[in-house]
């Protein structure tokens, strides 16, 4: 844009983007002024935004007749002799709530506003961060910082303009559960931890709701309908949570973009099938997908049980119970997907990522060992680190000693020993490391609190973060 | 007796990152038949190289760990008490909670 003939640096196309970033939020600001003055003509309220661009559902479905648009954008439904017009017109009918906005929440959102659902709300009160665009595929660069909830309805938007989104921009707690589930039909489960998913399945349970649950981490997926014309719930099927060191997520243990893809269209087909009523739901039944060996397994699952906590015979929860509930004390992880902290160390065991680069600017003689699982090395690592994993410490405990033993020879006119330093990705496996190594007699062992992630924050804002 | 055995939702971890494993387990006395509670105990012998707390508790598998036999929830066939076959196939698979 700059025309002057001088050459445009990358200050000078941030101070652009920051320009025009500017005018389009003035923009978007004028278009909700002008949608609230709008519906003041009409009949929306509430969080809904109004779409003057296209009919409603409601309006289209008078007399029960589809409107002439409605039969050409969703011919190739009608056209299905086991959908047509009956399934068609229950999904123009029916509301979806998907909670989670995420890889499972990306396609099966996309899906469900393209299908004609005639009311999707999107639950989540997190923002689009560049590490989920691999696999949440419904966000774009543009939202980057943003509401995934905003993100997700304007894309579901651009694809339906008929479908109307809600917008629920807050965490799905026991405090707001039941007032946002009530208004829907079915509940898609695309969140990504323990305690939210004991929570919807007892809030469905608790309000009659069907819901369709799906999963993913790695290369593996699971999918199955719970709640459903009698079949069993999530605490049927699971009523001890699992210990906390079982959950893995997606954020220490990776998923490939396209497994969570895969199971979200099969939640979305599965919500369709329940909201169409056809075919035949997957209640009773689990799908497993194995990405890697392209195998996909259904197999029975139990039914009911009476025993259950949340919906058996003698036991049925109630909303004052759900609401008391604590999720996160019955499951002993977080709701929200924040990392692990630990405090293992007493504080003279551990040092700051600034104080260890203070001790690398003197000169100090030490030895860097990085506990990282060896695939995690080979993304980044801090120079002369000697990466020796947690799991085969004990294995490779002479190598330590090696180490400190060749450091100490380096600077042999230096009375003291050379120090020994535990890095780690965010500074709990240091911690574990340490307890170790001073157990086996490495009294000196300290290790760098909150890990390479403090080292990028603290010391090297150009390191690489993951 | 001639199982195949599989292993998902990361408890292959606990066996050598290997997911299908074709075994031959014998009941635990002849005349007698092969149950699931003396496969399992078999397993964490034969098989698990490492946290044998993630895949047991106490004679059972951990909370979070569903196991099918051909395909069918153990629940559904007896648990513990389940009698295996020749060729039958028993998956154990951890339970996903990533999205």
């Amino acid at each position: 844009m700059d025309s002057n003939g001088v050459a445009e640096t990358p200050a000078d196309i941030r101070r652009e983007i920051a320009s025009l970033e500017k005018a389009k939020a003035e923009i978007d600001d004028r278009i909700t002024a002008l949608r609230v003055r709008l519906s003041s003509y009409g009949s929306v309220n509430g969080n809904e935004v109004a779409n003057s661009s296209a009919p409603r559902t409601e309006e289209t479905l008078l007399n029960g007749q589809l409107s002439p648009d409605m039969i050409y954008r969703y011919s190739r439904h009608l056209l299905l002799p086991s959908v047509g017009v009956e399934a068609q017109a229950n999904l123009l009918k029916c509301s979806v709530l998907v909670i989670g906005a995420g890889g499972l929440g990306s396609p099966a959102l996309l899906y469900l506003a393209a299908c004609g659902i005639g009311r999707v709300g999107i639950v989540d009160h997190d923002v689009v961060e560049l590490n989920n665009l691999h696999r949440q595929i419904i966000h774009t660069e543009a939202y980057i910082g943003r509401s995934k909830v905003e993100s997700a309805a304007a894309a579901c938007r651009a694809i339906n303009s008929t479908v109307q989104i809600v917008e629920h921009r807050e965490a799905f707690r026991t405090s707001n559960a039941l007032e946002i589930v009530r208004k829907y039909d079915i509940v898609v489960d695309a969140t990504d931890n323990v305690p939210s998913r004991y929570m919807i399945s007892d809030c469905c349970v608790v309000l009659g709701k069907p819901l369709i649950s799906g999963a993913a981490l790695g290369l593996e997926g699971q999918l199955t309908v719970y709640n459903y014309k009698g079949g069993p719930c999530y605490r049927c099927l699971f009523p001890t949570p699992p210990p906390t060191t079982a959950c893995q997520r997606c954020a220490d243990s990776g998923v490939l973009g396209v497994v969570p893809g895969v199971i979200g269209c099969l939640q979305a087909l599965e919500a369709i099938k329940v909201a169409g009523a056809v075919g035949e739901p997957l209640s009773g039944r689990m799908l497993l997908f194995d990405a890697l060996s392209a195998r996909i397994r259904v197999v029975k699952i139990r039914g009911r049980s009476p025993q259950c906590e949340a919906c058996g015979e003698n036991s049925k929860l109630t909303e004052e119970q759900f609401c008391n509930f604590n999720y996160e004390t019955f499951t002993q992880s977080p709701l929200s997907t924040s990392p692990l902290k630990l405090h293992l160390l007493p504080s003279e065991a551990r040092i700051t990522s600034k104080e260890y680069n203070e001790r690398i600017v003197k000169g100090e003689a030490h030895v860097l060992v990085d506990v990282r699982p060896a695939h995690h090395y080979k993304i980044i690592s801090l120079p002369k680190s000697l990466n020796i994993p947690l799991a085969s410490m004990e294995a490779r405990l002479s190598e330590v000693s090696a180490a400190l033993a060749r450091e100490e020879g380096h600077k042999n006119n230096n009375s003291q020993s050379a120090s020994l330093y535990v890095i780690c990705r965010r500074g709990n496996d240091s911690q574990r490391a340490v307890q170790y190594l001073h157990k086996m007699g490495f009294a000196s062992a300290k290790d760098i609190i909150g890990g390479l992630e403090s080292w990028a924050h603290d010391v090297d804002p150009s390191f690489p973060t993951y | 007796m001639q199982l195949t055995l599989e292993f998902g939702g990361g408890l292959e971890l606990l066996c050598d990152s290997v997911k299908i494993h074709n075994v031959n387990v014998e009941p635990q006395a002849e005349g007698k038949k092969l149950t699931m509670k003396h496969l399992l105990s078999w397993v964490r012998t034969n098989l698990i190289k490492e946290r044998p707390e993630m895949f047991m508790k106490g004679d059972t598998v951990r909370p979070g760990v569903l196991v099918l036999v051909n395909d069918c929830d153990w629940e559904l066939s007896g648990q513990l008490e389940t009698v295996l076959e020749e060729k039958d196939i028993v998956v154990f698979i951890s339970t996903l909670h990533g999205g």
